[in-house]
């Protein structure tokens, strides 16, 4: 599946997107991001508080346990202050 | 009659008079045009800003912007709806966002024009980073939009 980052999300981590392929026992977006944590410092950094992070699954927002199976593109950033 | 909304995402200034012409030419039955535009301020909590540089998801910002427009036609008689949202680097004074509410009445233009920016704000992926002298940083999210959002939901 496709991962995107925005705005200090992406900046933390360093890219805007990549493939990642996760193990099985990786279900939600809250293990997910356990997940990519565990990458690196850069991606710990990012998600050092997964509660203010905020997801969404192919453009729709989700709620941190929803599944992530089937999902073609996860996109993970701060809360929005557009407007 | 069904409307269809106009959402746009761009780099570039928007007409505000162009993008009523579009909505009320040539038609008798638009009685109230709402318009709602967003101005970059030259400070945030006190402090002056050079610029905001505005960053977004494309794809989902128009995907989740029109749900809103969505939403808004099936909960009021609107004969049209525009939203224009500016990313890039917008400096004080220039305009960031508009939102245009037609219909036959005020009433539901007003309404569906707060509606639309509330759920914006709060939902709409866009992120602000702010320049000053004290170098760059992303402005946080205000709970209050989030409340502002909440108080349109139906119970």
């Amino acid at each position: 599946m496709r991962v995107k980052y925005f705005a200090w999300v992406r900046e933390r981590i360093g890219i805007s997107e990549e493939m990642v392929d996760p193990p099985a026992a990786v279900r939600t977006v809250d293990d997910l991001i356990g997940w990519l944590s565990e990458r690196g410092e850069t991606y710990a950094y990012a998600f050092e508080k997964p509660k203010v992070i905020r997801a969404a699954i192919d453009h729709t927002h989700v709620k941190s346990d929803a599944m992530i199976s089937g999902a073609r593109e996860i996109a993970f950033f701060p809360p929005m202050t557009g407007g | 009659m069904t409307a269809a909304a106009t959402i746009r995402i761009q780099q570039a200034d928007f007409d505000i008079a162009q993008e009523i012409a579009a909505l009320t030419k040539g038609r008798s039955d638009v009685g109230a045009v709402v318009t709602f535009s967003g101005i970059c301020r030259g400070s945030e909590n006190g402090e002056p800003i050079a610029a905001l540089t505005l960053e977004h998801y494309p794809g989902m910002a128009e995907a989740e912007i029109k749900r809103h427009t969505d939403e808004a036609m099936s909960r009021w008689p609107l004969t049209g709806l525009t939203v224009v949202h500016r990313v890039g680097r917008i400096t004080p004074g220039e305009n960031i966002v508009l939102v245009l509410a037609a219909s036959a009445h005020r009433q539901a233009a007003f309404q569906a024009a707060e509606f639309l920016m509330d759920y914006l704000k709060a939902n709409a992926p866009f992120w602000k980073r702010e320049e000053s002298a004290k170098g760059t940083s992303w402005i946080d999210a205000r709970g209050h939009d989030d409340d502002a959002a909440a108080r349109w939901t139906k119970s």
